[in-house]
């Protein structure tokens, strides 16, 4: 470059000066439209549209069309197959099946004894094996169950539509009268009506199968908004909000969308009573308290068998070892909630299990619904500015006091069991006898006991013994004044105990409500030890 | 008349390669103006609060800010910029320069949270207001490093609020 150019102010271009600035050039306006293209997706999505690709339909319980149109929360909808697993729930993922509960804490075969979870009680998995793990435990395999199971193990309103012919209703009363099986085989049948591309011809396609829980169960297929659809639900919140003085109660007319958020969630997450009996009813008319949950189970007269006047008053299961006329609790997760702090303030259940997240400038309500445990940032932070690690250590000392407390009250419960079982002791020995001669009597009029091999003789033979005078115990225990105290109290303790034990936060859901019930499980439980001991044989 | 002369000597810029470079410089300018633009550049020299949702991270922080105690006395930019000139500029192109890369690139912790210097502009312009009110809170130090009481510890939701809802929930009873 000449000095005089320079100081003209005039710049001497080689040509590899000319290349270079174009190089330079190229790269920045790439930049600008990478930056220029970014921030068109971001208006985009903060727009948030969907196209509908497929007319879903009221019809359509498979998830997958549904997909085509909300790819966003279908994807994370699907990830409830991945096994997740907190300090006190889930699985660990490298097994098949998630572990018998009652490998950890063996006080749970004690208390469920006679009763089908003595059989198969695993830990749970997502919402995509609710179907699959239902028809493979072996409460369902090997014992007789009701259609009932299916209200909220499968997605289920059309069949109750078609089999109500139009009602869901009727239909919901005609499968809770069905052996599963066969209800299960009217699911199958009705499928899904997986609709045609738009444009082409509106006539939906079947497609025979039965799904879990699906997009159709709680969101309306024209407007996506929240709905709920399981009847249990829709009589169950009905009469608790007539126990509070307000009539004619309808969630999906009169609730906000913020308790919908809850709702959807209350269809199932609850406890209930599913047969065989009679049909599925969510106990809530007293309201959702343990013990107001209690008092309507105790009021309640199943319809009277034939030849009686007065139907029997509810229970679940006869215990085998006592005679207990006993209440199984389900999985109470909204009643405990209910009673929390979080409910208190408004949290709904979507809040911390499904929290939204952010997709770009999009929105997402996170349907990869799981433990909030698993999902801090967007669980617990957005109301508590405080360390992941901190929230973690919180929610876990509130889980670590209530397994404690849970375990003492297991405890609790088979040192009564124990004090029963030495009283019953001599009666057995005085009624042994006369029970194997029933029993044989009995099983010579089955063709199929003649049929099998002699140690499986042998085997049914004492389990039959053992049954009659399981039966005959119960009979005698409650015509005794004594005894029957000692059983109520142990209907009372079981309750509260399965209360907190069977539902799914380890006491986190209201931690102050959850110790007032195991403390009254364990109050109850020594109470029941103390009324049997009272009847030990004198030494 | 002599620049001409000397343009047209040897190896200096040919009129048709300056040409072609005004052409490849030129794109990228009118590119970059038109980028500017449509990112709603102009709006970040402004105070107007919903600048600030742009790009859309902060609805929720805007539209609790709306319904807050504070939003007919204070903008977003009054509680979270430094009121002197200079300041101001550095706090506002070191967040903008965060902010702009970050949502680009997409990787940051969610929910935001606020960084420590800009706690402390935000401290700085509690006091500005309230130093009369909380002068005698403000003397306290607290722990041994001289740390000053955050004020928004306690009154967090005077800006704008968690963005979860509070309205209750009808089936609980009292």
């Amino acid at each position: 470059m000449s000095n005089e150019a320079s100081e003209k102010g005039f710049v001497r271009f080689s040509r590899a000066r000319f290349f270079f600035v174009i190089a330079v050039t190229a790269v920045v306006t790439a930049g600008i439209a990478y930056l220029l293209t970014n921030i068109f997706q971001r208006k985009q999505e903060a727009k948030n549209p969907y196209i509908r690709f497929v007319d879903v339909t009221e019809d359509t319980t498979d998830p997958e069309p549904w997909g085509k149109n909300w790819p966003r929360e279908y994807d994370s909808y699907k990830k409830t197959s991945i096994a997740t697993s907190t300090k006190f729930g889930g699985h660990g993922g490298s097994e098949a099946m998630p572990v018998e509960k009652s490998e950890a804490h063996p006080w749970l075969t004690r208390a469920f004894a006679g009763y089908a979870f003595a059989l198969d009680y695993r830990d749970r998995r997502g919402h995509a094996y609710m179907l699959s793990d239902q028809e493979m435990t072996k409460r369902v395999t090997d014992r007789p169950q009701p259609g009932n199971c299916l209200h909220c193990h499968a997605s289920i309103i059309p069949t109750y539509r078609r089999v109500g012919n139009g009602d869901v209703m009727a239909g919901f009363n005609a499968l809770a009268k069905m052996p599963y099986q066969d209800a299960h085989a009217e699911v199958v049948k009705t499928g899904s009506l997986n609709p045609t591309i738009q444009g082409a011809e509106q006539k939906g396609v079947h497609a025979d199968g039965a799904h879990p829980v699906s997009c159709v169960d709680c969101h309306d297929p024209n407007s996506m908004q929240l709905r709920v659809t399981r009847p249990g639900f829709i009589n169950g919140i009905k009469a608790l909000m007539a126990s509070q003085g307000k009539k004619d109660y309808d969630p999906n007319r009169d609730a906000t969308r913020q308790e919908m958020r809850t709702y959807v969630c209350a269809q199932c997450h609850v406890e209930y009573y599913c047969g065989p009996k009679t049909t599925l009813f969510f106990p809530w008319n007293n309201g959702l308290k343990v013990e107001q949950i209690e008092a309507y189970y105790d009021s309640y007269k199943f319809p009277p068998e034939a030849g009686q006047t007065e139907g029997h008053r509810f229970y679940d299961w006869k215990h085998a070892e006592t005679g207990a006329e006993l209440l199984k609790a389900q999985h109470p997760e909204f009643e405990l909630y209910s009673q929390g702090v979080h409910a208190k303030a408004g949290v709904a259940c979507a809040d911390c299990h499904m929290p939204y997240e952010r997709q770009g400038a999009a929105k997402v309500s996170d349907h990869w619904v799981r433990s909030p445990l698993l999902n801090i940032a967007r669980a617990c932070q957005p109301c508590h500015a405080v360390s992941e690690d901190e929230l973690k250590s919180r929610a876990e000392t509130i889980q670590a006091r209530n397994s404690a407390l849970l375990e003492r009250g297991g405890a609790a419960l088979v040192d009564m069991l124990d004090t029963v079982k030495a009283v019953r002791t001599p009666w057995d020995n005085d009624h042994r006898a006369a029970a194997e001669t029933a029993a044989k009597e009995k099983l010579a009029k089955d063709e199929a006991y003649a049929k099998l091999a002699p140690d499986d003789q042998a085997k049914k033979l004492k389990q039959t013994a053992q049954g009659i005078l399981n039966d005959q115990w119960a009979e005698h225990a409650a015509a005794d004044p004594q005894l029957k105290a000692a059983l109520e109290l142990q209907r009372k303790a079981q309750w509260r105990l399965d209360f907190i034990a069977a539902e799914n936060s380890m006491g986190f859901h209201a931690p102050q409500e959850a110790a007032r019930v195991l403390g009254e499980a364990i109050d109850y439980a020594r109470q029941g030890q103390i009324e049997a001991l009272k009847l030990m044989p004198k030494k | 008349m002599r620049p001409r002369r000397i343009r047209k000597r040897g190896s200096m810029l040919k009129p048709r390669r300056a040409f072609l470079s005004a052409v490849f410089l030129g794109l990228p300018i009118g590119l970059g103006l038109f980028t500017f633009r449509y990112a709603e550049g102009l709006s970040y020299i402004s105070s107007d609060p919903n600048a600030c949702a742009n790009c859309h991270i902060m609805r929720d922080e805007l539209d609790s800010w709306a319904k807050s105690g504070h939003h007919h006395v204070a903008t977003c930019v009054e509680c979270h910029l430094p009121h002197s000139f200079i300041p101001k500029m550095i706090a506002k192109a070191d967040n903008g320069w965060h902010h702009s890369s970050a949502f680009t690139l997409q990787n940051f912790h969610e929910p935001i949270m606020i960084k420590e210097r800009n706690a402390a502009i935000l401290q700085e312009n509690c006091i500005r207001c309230h130093a009369d009110f909380v002068h005698d809170i403000t003397v306290i130090q607290v722990g041994g490093n001289g740390g000053e009481v955050s004020c928004v510890h306690c009154h967090k939701n005077v800006g704008h609020a968690p963005t979860r809802p509070t309205s209750s929930m009808s089936w609980i009873q009292p």
